[in-house]
């Protein structure tokens, strides 16, 4: 079969669940790559004063969203934060409409009105992000109910920060959950920092984050060290295992390093906030990276391809996005309420 | 001494912290390269890091614990980068900092600052640009300060440190820019006085944070054409309007209110009715130029028409003063983009 025609089947089904190439390594190098070149366009494109919202990249923390892209399926919840594009195309989320947010017309997933803090694509059960540190939280425990309540096997995954586990929602939610056995998969991305702040102004040193979820009631809570792609995907593969199978909420750790800014398009390594050896040894435990280096000759030859081939994908969606109607401005009039 | 409305809210904290070791300096962010919009730089270097200090990412906590603070005797000042943030410290402010010297009949009061920043633009969007002073002055026991230029960052914000009830103190993102020359006084100022900032005699515009730049654009403008505007810097919340309120409208007998909050259940018309109690003022004296009650859009074409600019202040003198006119060819001009407050700003926040 046609290489070409094979890769774009497989990013045809929608949730990337990427059965056709046995390889685990690269399929969540596929997944991470085209989540890491969605970023980087936006931050290229971003300089042009054209997208006018505030963006958080997730640049250098692809590798959580592509566990949960191999292992989630379309009918699971998910929701996510501030830095969300990574989690609404690993749920698959519809490029054209997160791009087209980003730039505040008609066709992007919240119409203009939200921007790149607000994705949603309820077709694929990704449920909304928040620009609010830790207000998805709840929300999203409360579609782990609505998956308990409705007994097809669902679960919800919810994303955090490593900053949202200071605020009392964290604990709340994760106590309610505990106490009614939900569904529910807290993923934290621990990336250290919290805008330039790092944990140890915000948080005791040397503190286990999942023990601490297990001290609260999880059965199951992971620790994923040092951004290490496979381990993420076979910790993540097991969880959303245990949580299907009625072991309750469970909580996962994972390290990872954010390469940008905390918002907007640049490097701000230059502030000196991180420090610089910090810095290079994150970079060299680039999850892309580490994977490539792995491939077979023959997944080589496939992975130029497919390089091609979301490079097209991405062009097209930001021409897309660009060549979009824009909304009038009256419509953000409209939508105020779903009723009279 | 000239001073941006940043520069003038950090040397207000450095002169309060030099003058009172009680007063504490915290938030998000307060000592990180940024410096809170450089409202916060350098403190940490000049008082320490036990005065001057970042936070967890916990709002309502940290709200409760500067309570705590404040009758334990010190004097913090809480910034939040966005009200909205603020938000989940309703508890703590409404619960507990609002109604503690009453409720515990008057044995405690409760001395703290907490800065919000407000905004508009840039696609800060539906929960990153919120005008919710309604909110909270409508909290008996909060005292609500909106400084309108860098004089009153300066002058407001060490009145507001030295009282010793809560103070909720608003900035709009869009002067932090702004400058002036500012006198560093503050002790004769009363917190509630509001402030005439140019005197005139055809109308009264009593104009709120962000639109007090935009009315003494609009009032420059009309000057070419005749008309003589008073313009008050209306910078404090409380239920009873201020003495050089009614003593202007007793002049001009016309009245604007310009707000950056929505109209709907407002500051503005509490305030208008009020003024109507000790002073006649015909249906068609008074307007009020405020926000829809719609959430800020994000999307930079949603939020074309949507913000209140000069412009609208011109047409609305015109429309009361009951002139034919516009001022289509004075907007052509115009080329900054409706979502930034000027060409120094290129986002992301
Ligand atoms: C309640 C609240 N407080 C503060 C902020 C400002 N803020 C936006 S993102 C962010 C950082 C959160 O850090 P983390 O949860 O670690 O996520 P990261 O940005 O590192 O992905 C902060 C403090 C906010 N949006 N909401
Ligand atoms: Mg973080």
């Amino acid at each position: 079969m046609d290489e070409n025609f094979r890769i774009r089947k497989i990013l045809d089904m929608q949730e990337l669940n990427i059965q056709e190439i046995k390889n685990l390594n690269y399929k969540l190098l596929m997944v991470m790559k085209r989540i890491r070149e969605v970023e980087l366009s936006i931050s290229k494109e971003y300089k042009n004063q054209e997208i006018r919202c505030p963006v958080h990249l997730s640049v250098g923390q692809e590798a959580a969203a592509a566990a949960i892209a191999l292992n989630i399926n379309k009918t699971d919840y998910s929701v996510s934060t501030h830095r969300g594009h990574a989690h609404y195309l690993a749920k698959g989320g519809d490029l054209k409409a997160m791009i087209s947010e980003l730039y505040g017309k008609k066709t992007g997933c919240s119409k203009g009105k939200g921007g790149s803090m607000h994705l949603i694509d309820k077709e694929v059960g990704f449920m909304g992000t928040s620009a609010i540190v830790g207000n998805s939280i709840a929300t999203g425990t409360g579609l782990a109910e609505a998956a308990k309540l409705n007994s097809k096997g669902q679960i919800s995954v919810i994303h955090i920060g490593d900053g949202a586990l200071e605020e009392g929602v964290f604990y709340e939610s994760l106590n309610y959950a505990c106490l009614k056995q939900l569904p529910a998969i807290y993923l934290c991305e621990n990336n250290f920092y919290s805008v330039y702040s790092p944990l140890k102004v915000r948080q005791p040193p040397n503190r286990d984050i999942s023990a601490l979820a297990k001290a609260i009631g999880t059965k199951f809570s992971y620790k994923c060290k040092g951004n290490d792609p496979v381990n993420a995907h076979n910790i993540v593969q097991k969880a959303i295992y245990q949580c299907r199978n009625n072991y309750g909420p469970i909580f996962i750790e994972y390290e990872t390093y954010r390469w940008l800014e905390h918002c907007g398009p640049n490097n701000d390594d230059n502030l000196n906030y991180r420090d610089q050896k910090e810095i290079a040894d994150w970079r060299e435990k680039d999850p892309i990276k580490i994977l490539e280096r792995k491939l077979t000759q023959k997944e080589s030859k496939d992975y130029e391809l497919y390089k091609v081939y979301i490079k097209n994908e991405i062009a097209e969606a930001f021409q897309y996005a660009k060549d979009s109607k824009p909304p009038n401005y009256i419509e953000a009039f409209t939508e105020i309420y779903s009723s009279k | 001494m000239k001073l941006t409305f940043s520069q003038a809210i950090n040397q207000a904290f450095i002169d309060a912290m030099k003058s009172d070791e009680k007063v504490l300096c915290l938030g998000l962010g307060a000592t990180d390269p940024k410096g809170v919009f450089n409202t916060t730089s350098g403190l940490e270097k000049l008082f320490g890091s036990q005065r001057v200090f970042d936070i967890p990412t916990s709002e309502n906590a940290i709200t409760g614990i500067c309570v705590g603070l404040s009758i334990g005797g010190y004097k913090p000042v809480l910034t939040h980068q966005r009200l909205d943030f603020a938000l989940l410290s309703l508890d703590q402010i409404i619960n507990n900092a609002a109604k503690l010297h009453y409720m515990f009949g008057g044995a405690l009061n409760c001395p703290i600052v907490i800065r919000m920043i407000i905004g508009r633009g840039w696609g800060q969007g539906p929960t990153h640009s919120q005008n919710l002073q309604m909110l909270f002055a409508g909290i008996p026991g909060l005292k609500v300060i909106i400084p309108g230029s860098a004089q009153d960052a300066y002058s407001q914000l060490r009145a507001s440190i030295e009282s010793p009830d809560p103070i909720i103190f608003l900035e709009h993102r869009w002067l932090h820019n702004s400058f002036s020359e500012i006198k560093l006084n503050h002790s004769s100022l009363d917190i509630r006085e509001q402030s005439t900032v140019k005197e005139g005699s055809d109308i009264t515009i009593l104009a709120t944070s962000y639109m007090l730049p935009e009315s003494i654009k609009a009032a420059n403008i009309l000057e070419k054409y005749g008309i003589s505007v008073e313009i008050i810097n209306f910078r404090c919340y409380y239920f009873e309007p201020d003495e050089a309120i009614i003593k202007s409208l007793k002049k001009t007998k016309r009245l604007i209110i310009a707000d950056t909050a929505q109209d709907c259940f407002s500051i503005s018309y509490t305030l208008v009715e009020k003024i109507k109690n000790k002073i006649h003022l015909g249906s068609d004296k008074y307007s009020i130029l405020a926000m829809p009650s719609v959430p800020e859009p994000t999307s930079y074409y949603l939020t074309k028409n949507f913000y209140l600019n000069y412009q609208d202040i011109l047409n609305q003198v015109f429309k009361m003063l009951d002139i034919k006119n516009n001022f289509i060819e004075e907007t052509s001009l115009d080329t900054i983009k409706h979502d930034i407050p000027g060409e120094w700003f290129k986002g992301p926040f």
